[in-house]
């Protein structure tokens, strides 16, 4: 079912003049021309099992993480973002900057310089116009687009030539960039006359630019990709990347003791196998840390929670380090904030919370909380009890629960363990904050961007009209002026100075407690090189072109 | 014949509009919905959400869903998967011949090993072969088959490595061969439930037959003992088989949801429950749908055969 190559570009392939060029032409190559060879030699295969079924192609239809596992490697953005949080170019020549002068200094006009050596898996040049057409696909108001964050900002765009094009901005948006580096380029030669872009058999037969074709899809069972050895960057290194599906996680892992996967990836192994696991022959177990925080999220609305004290004596009432160690076996770190600590911007001045049960239980006393005649305390009628949620079935995290329970029932605070299946959690009964408390992980950033107004915004609260997910209801006026002024800032020392302020705020007026910062365990069998956990993206396969084996 | 068959059909044919205006509701009915899925997803809204769910046609009134998915489904259009935009009978295809590859060769299997044993079982009452038949069953119904799998695969995959630990074939290997050597061990380990029930009722039916006057008198004909046994009493025994397979048809199915998730079968059973978790309610319809259909034509197609082989039986 494998598509061919398709329609070549006239005269020799580059596939064709490097297979007869023979010794004399290898010595003349340039370093990109040997890199291609990469391609050439291409070989070998990697099965990855996933716990989650890839399903959208299509990476600006809505979707789920585990696609973007798979869109990675069919397509490129136009820049990437390293594990380090850095760009680098990916379809242009140079990320632009302010620096650089890509991006004027008031933020508002843009020109991009696209690389000139680039085809589409179908043989046909990528060009300007490709790009223009992707950006304005996600201001279509006819296209169900995953995001518009960012987007819908770009006016005027310019083709200046083939290779170059310009933008204006209707308002300075500094985290586009981060934006554009998820965002991958679609052709147009193939979407641009579809009549309804949301009905197109792209979903299922994808062209991109990236490192692997797609071969197949098997649904329910795998997804497979041939290698691009037209690519024109480094890489491919195999000849295919197969995704299988592998639903329960008790036999994802077993398939990779067995070796029937070379990668074990989304979920990964569970953290009481990762012992067992750790001592494997002939496989890596890697440590990869994800920019997703856990936390205990209050409804700053519920009249249990409208009391800020009461926010900060649950807090001092949280055993963190005991969660992290006993349930979570010590494999993620607690933190303090909502970014992830590999982050530039990551507060590192935020004060450690800390434990102390007596304390908190005199925090409630001095704010007027009085235990009743149950034993639970009360104010103006409010009793100090709330449902806590979270998806069911996640067993560890019901522990987690659990404990926090017990240690809210000695000073006086009645937790109610609801939780909900998955569907019904996180639709309109999250959304539209109707929950008490909740214990959820959420990833608040755009790659390795700093701005959370989505999350933290006062216009961001949906069941007050907002558009975002502020579900918190999480109101100050000084986050909202912050946010602002950060999104408008292009120069990362002076945006990190608006953001540690955030974080210090948020951190004080607690609508969530973090409680650790995840860390999933992944592995893969020993021998296969250039697997990288990237905190900036959401999949660990991101770079598969890069892969290889020893 | 004709008129009883018609008359089946239906009936069948009004169960199945109850059967669809049932599931539908109540699926839809049921908090939560596809959308979910999503929420989590960087810088996702409600009004966003809204907007996905009106592309999906989820913010139409109930009963307009319903006859718009009806009216699809009488013409043999079943809608397109909230998940990959295929359409629902070709996923419902797709995964067919997963489940019948695995279903019917570990039939063949339990059927053929359930009727031996049974027989054996039968005509030596009480003999040592007997309980340990009759222990053997009752251990292989009380094992629950999740677990059973995994011990399957611990021993043949990972500590003997003579076998692969789950899939349906190798990705580009795909040979007869391929998928007979991946076949094994699911169809064993589904087969073996199976085995022990097809045993025991065929012991009991056989138990039935063997002591009846027609049994005696052929052998006072003096009729070899084989002649006897084949030609009379496991002929009239097979008969009620010939009903239970009808029913067990639908068990076969759901029994082959857990083997399929063990060993990563890609077939129906897995369709489902994946659709299930996404809430993708045009596949989730049409494999209910579909398995309706397969339980209905089951029953009836059990009910002629007997017709057919038992003289007695009266279809008017």
């Amino acid at each position: 079912m494998s598509s061919e190559t398709g329609t070549k570009g006239a005269g020799i392939s580059r596939r064709r003049l490097l297979q007869t060029g023979g010794a004399a032409m290898t010595l003349l190559m340039s370093g990109t021309a040997a890199r291609r060879m990469a391609a050439q030699d291409a070989s070998g295969q990697v099965i990855i099992g996933f716990s989650q079924e890839p399903t959208i192609m299509h990476p600006h239809m809505p979707h789920i993480e585990v696609d973007e596992g798979i869109h990675f490697n069919l397509f490129d953005p136009l820049w990437t973002v390293d594990p380090e949080g850095k760009f680098q170019p990916a379809l242009v020549t140079e990320v632009p900057t302010v620096e650089n002068g890509g991006i004027s200094e008031d933020g508002l006009n843009w020109r991009i310089k696209l690389r000139e050596d680039v085809t589409w898996h179908d043989g046909e040049p990528f060009s300007a116009k490709d790009v223009k057409f992707t950006i304005e696909l996600q201001q279509d108001p006819n296209f169900g687009a995953m995001r518009r964050t960012g987007h819908e900002l770009v006016r005027n765009i310019q083709i200046v030539n083939d290779h170059e094009l310009t933008w204006e901005m209707a308002s300075p948006f500094a985290p586009y960039p981060a934006i554009l580096s998820w965002t991958f380029m679609v052709p147009a030669h193939i979407l641009a006359d579809a009549p309804d872009p949301n009905q197109t058999d792209f979903r299922n037969n994808p062209v991109g630019t990236g490192p692997f074709k797609f071969g197949e899809r098997v649904a329910g069972n795998y997804i497979l990709l041939n290698a691009n050895t037209d690519y024109f960057g480094d890489g491919p290194y195999l000849e295919k990347a197969i995704w299988r599906y592998i639903p329960d996680m008790t036999v994802l892992y077993t398939q990779f003791r067995t070796g029937d996967i070379d990668v074990i990836g989304l979920q990964g192994i569970q953290p009481d196998r990762y012992e067992q696991a750790s001592k494997m022959e002939d496989r890596v177990v890697v440590v990869a840390p994800s920019a997703t925080v856990e936390s205990i999220s209050f409804n700053t609305e519920a009249p249990q929670f409208k009391d800020p004290e009461v926010r900060r004596a649950l807090s001092l009432a949280l055993d963190r380090k005991s969660i992290v160690e006993a349930i979570y076996y010590g494999i993620p770190e607690p933190t303090e904030s909502f970014l992830p600590k590999e982050s530039f911007y990551y507060n590192q001045d935020l004060p450690v919370a800390e434990f102390d049960v007596a304390k908190a239980a005199e925090v409630l006393d001095a704010a007027g909380w009085m235990p009743g005649a149950d034993g639970i305390r009360e104010k103006d009628g409010v009793r100090l009890s709330f449902k806590n949620s979270t998806t069911a079935g996640n067993s560890v995290r019901e522990q987690a629960q659990q404990f926090i329970q017990q240690t809210y029932a000695s000073i006086g605070v009645d937790m109610q363990i609801s939780n909900l299946p998955p569907a019904v959690m996180w639709g309109e009964y999250w959304m539209m904050s109707q929950f008490d408390s909740v214990m959820v992980g959420i990833n608040y950033t755009t790659g390795p961007d700093p701005d959370v107004s989505n999350y933290l915004s006062s216009d961001g609260i949906s069941a007050q009209g907002g558009a975002g997910q502020n579900t918190w209801q999480y109101h100050n006026d000084k986050v909202d002026a912050l946010l602002k002024k950060g999104g408008s800032l292009f120069v990362p020392e002076q945006r990190k100075e608006v953001y540690d302020e955030i974080q210090m705020l948020v951190h004080e007026d607690r609508p969530f407690l973090p409680i650790f910062q995840y860390a999933n365990l992944r592995g893969h069998k020993a021998g296969l090189e250039g697997f990288e956990p990237n905190v900036n993206v959401r999949i660990e396969t991101w770079n598969v072109g890069q892969w290889r084996w020893a | 014949m004709l008129r009883f068959i018609l008359h089946r059909l239906g009936h069948s044919l009004l169960l199945l509009f109850l059967v669809s205006m049932l599931g539908f509701t109540i699926l839809h009915l049921a908090p939560g919905g596809p959308l979910s899925q999503f929420a989590l997803s960087p810088g996702m809204s409600q009004a966003e959400l809204a907007k996905i769910a009106e592309r999906m046609g989820l913010n139409r009134p109930l009963p307009v869903q319903w006859f718009d998915w009806f009216t699809g489904l009488v013409i043999g259009d079943w809608g397109n998967s909230f998940r990959d935009g295929r359409a629902v009978l070709d996923i419902i295809a797709g995964h067919l011949f997963a489940t019948l590859l695995l279903v019917i060769s570990s039939t063949i299997l339990s059927v053929g090993l359930g009727t031996l044993v049974g027989v054996l079982g039968a005509t030596r009452r009480y003999s040592a072969f007997d309980y340990l038949a009759t222990v053997g069953a009752m251990v292989a119904l009380s094992i629950p088959t999740f677990w059973f799998g995994l011990v399957a695969i611990y021993v043949f995959s990972l500590k003997l490595g003579w076998l692969p630990s789950g899939n349906m074939y190798t990705i580009g290997d795909e040979s007869v061969l391929d998928y007979a050597r991946h076949l094994i061990m699911p169809s064993c380990v589904l087969a073996l439930v199976q085995v022990a029930i097809w045993s025991r009722y065929m012991r009991s039916s056989m138990l039935d037959v063997i002591d009846q006057d027609f049994v005696r008198t052929a052998r006072a004909k003096g009729l070899t003992r084989s002649r006897v046994l084949y030609g009379h009493v496991l002929r009239n025994a097979l008969i009620p088989m010939i009903t239970l397979a009808g029913i067990q048809l639908p068990t076969l199915l759901s029994g082959a949801l857990v083997t399929e998730t063990v060993f990563t079968w890609p077939g129906i059973g897995r369709l489902f429950l994946d659709s299930l978790g996404y809430n993708d309610y045009p596949v989730i319809m049409g494999v209910l749908m579909f398995t309706a259909i397969f339980v209905l034509l089951g029953n009836l197609i059990a009910d002629i055969v007997v017709a057919s082989v038992d003289p007695r039986v009266r279809l008017e």
